[in-house]
């Protein structure tokens, strides 16, 4: 099932950033960087309303203000760096058992599921952190620095398999990046921030 | 059975062997002498003040005195149960929470308790009145106190937990609801625990003090039993009561984890 529906950011302010307008396609990975302390993240907060911020997002013809906080969150998910767990093991943290290949995809083993909390490395837990998002089906994604916590073997099959992902189902996505080659390999655009602006950047490599 | 008078000379004696203590952490270094000696002097005072305020309530035996008197026992409840908190909701709300669900059940069934179940004439009677009353907004007071302590505490260490929760798209009584748990657990433990111990490690104080002043063991049972049951309830329903309210407070009407709303520990 493909979403079409657009992502579109209207005069939103958090922080140092204001009025941010950005339209985001079906299907489209639009790139975000800028130093650290820049406002990234509370940007991608403020798109997934866990921060009080100015202005309006849309998905589609639905209004962020006007559909419940957890509602709009199911849809328009934020996955941040540094995933968190409540559960004793993996699977529970799970509503729906992701689809068949996805661990395998992201170079884990198909017991995954079964592992304690409590021995995941790191890299482990950010990549069942987006599959744990992932396999909720939202109907946008928000991806803070997805694989800053990986080898750059790992990176890869990451990227493949998230751009993949986002390819078949259609959803627009913001991917924090700090990686130029990154950036270069999965967005179509490229945004940068700096002094509290945001600024598109040409892309000359390519 | 005739009560034995106590002398003040003969407290004088005990509050020597309080000094001895205090003195002896002062040796250790223990850093709570001063603490010590002060609050056994709050409770010289608090307690010989109250005195004085329970003669003349229970020569009037005016209801208005028993309202008051009752009144100003729940606000000084409710500014210990704000005290007690590491992280306080800012903005009164601290205190209201408290104090409003320490209001719902310690006074509803202290009244209750008073009207169906002991009886006495007139219903106020500020002889059952006011230490049943006593006795349970301070022991609501410690479980409300705790559990919201719990809350806001485990709700800032968890914040991450809470806030991927939230990301996931929970509803907010689904992300913050092993705390709210945890929070309405750690506020009905101590009572559970002194129900489970009573008579048998510990004689509880009222029954005590009761027996010491010349009832019959058999009607003191009757009394403490009675009397923990309702604290039990005044302490299990304020503390659901103060968790319900103080989680659904710490998250906004877009069901933001709002964190703002504590206030920082003082260091």
């Amino acid at each position: 099932m493909g979403s079409t529906e657009p992502l579109r950011l209207a005069g939103v302010g958090i922080g140092a950033l204001n009025g941010i307008d950005l339209e985001v396609s079906p299907g489209e990975i639009v790139c975000l960087s800028g130093a650290s302390g820049s406002g990234k993240s509370r940007l991608l907060r403020a798109v997934a309303d866990l921060e009080p911020h100015a202005g309006e997002v849309w998905l589609g013809s639905q209004a962020q203000s006007q559909t419940p906080g957890h509602a709009w969150r199911r849809q328009v998910m934020l996955v941040p760096a540094e995933s968190h767990w409540w559960a004793e093991t993996v699977g529970e943290h799970f509503e729906v058992q992701p689809e068949d290949g996805a661990l395998a995809a992201l170079g884990l083993e198909p017991e995954a599921l079964t592992w304690q909390i409590g021995r995941l490395s790191t890299g482990e837990k950010q990549r069942l952190g987006l599959l744990r998002a992932v396999s909720r089906e939202p109907r946008a994604l928000l991806l803070d620095e997805p694989t800053a916590n990986l080898d750059d073997a790992s990176s890869q099959r990451v990227e493949a398999w998230l751009t993949e992902c986002i390819r078949t189902r259609g959803w627009p996505t913001l991917w924090v990046a700090h990686d130029q080659g990154q950036i270069a390999r999965v967005g179509r655009r490229h945004w940068r921030i700096a002094d509290g602006r945001l600024a598109e950047v040409a892309h000359a490599w390519k | 059975m005739e009560v034995i008078a106590l002398a003040w000379w003969q407290l004088a004696l005990a509050a020597l062997m309080v000094v001895v203590l205090a003195g002896c952490t002062a040796a250790m270094r223990l850093g709570m002498s001063r603490s010590l000696l002060i609050a056994a002097l709050r409770t010289v005072i608090q307690l010989a003040l109250v005195g004085l305020v329970l003669e003349a309530l229970f020569a009037a035996e005016r209801l208005v005195w028993v309202a008051l008197m009752a009144l100003v026992m729940l606000l000084i409840a409710g500014r210990e149960v704000m005290a007690r908190q590491k992280r306080r909701l800012l903005g009164g709300w601290g205190f209201g929470i408290g104090t409003l669900s320490m209001f719902l059940s310690s006074f509803t069934l202290a009244v209750l308790t008073l009207t169906v179940i002991i009886g006495p004439e007139p219903w106020y009677r500020p002889q059952y009145a006011i230490p049943l009353l006593g006795m349970m907004l301070g022991n609501t007071m410690t479980g409300v106190a705790l559990a919201l302590d719990r809350l806001t505490d485990t709700a800032w260490r968890q914040r991450g937990v809470i806030e991927n929760r939230l990301m996931l798209g929970q509803p907010w009584q689904v992300a913050i609801g092993d705390i709210r748990g945890e929070a309405i657990r750690s506020g009905l433990m101590p009572m559970i625990n002194a129900m489970a111990a009573a008579g048998v490690v510990s004689l509880p104080g009222m029954m005590t003090g009761q027996i010491l002043a010349g009832t019959a063991p058999g009607l003191a049972v009757k009394y403490q039993i009675l009397v923990m049951f309702a604290i039990t309830l005044g302490t299990g329903f304020g503390t659901l009561a103060a968790v319900a309210a103080g989680s659904r407070r710490l998250f906004d009407g877009r069901e933001r984890l709002r964190l703002d709303r504590l206030a920082r520990p003082r260091a």
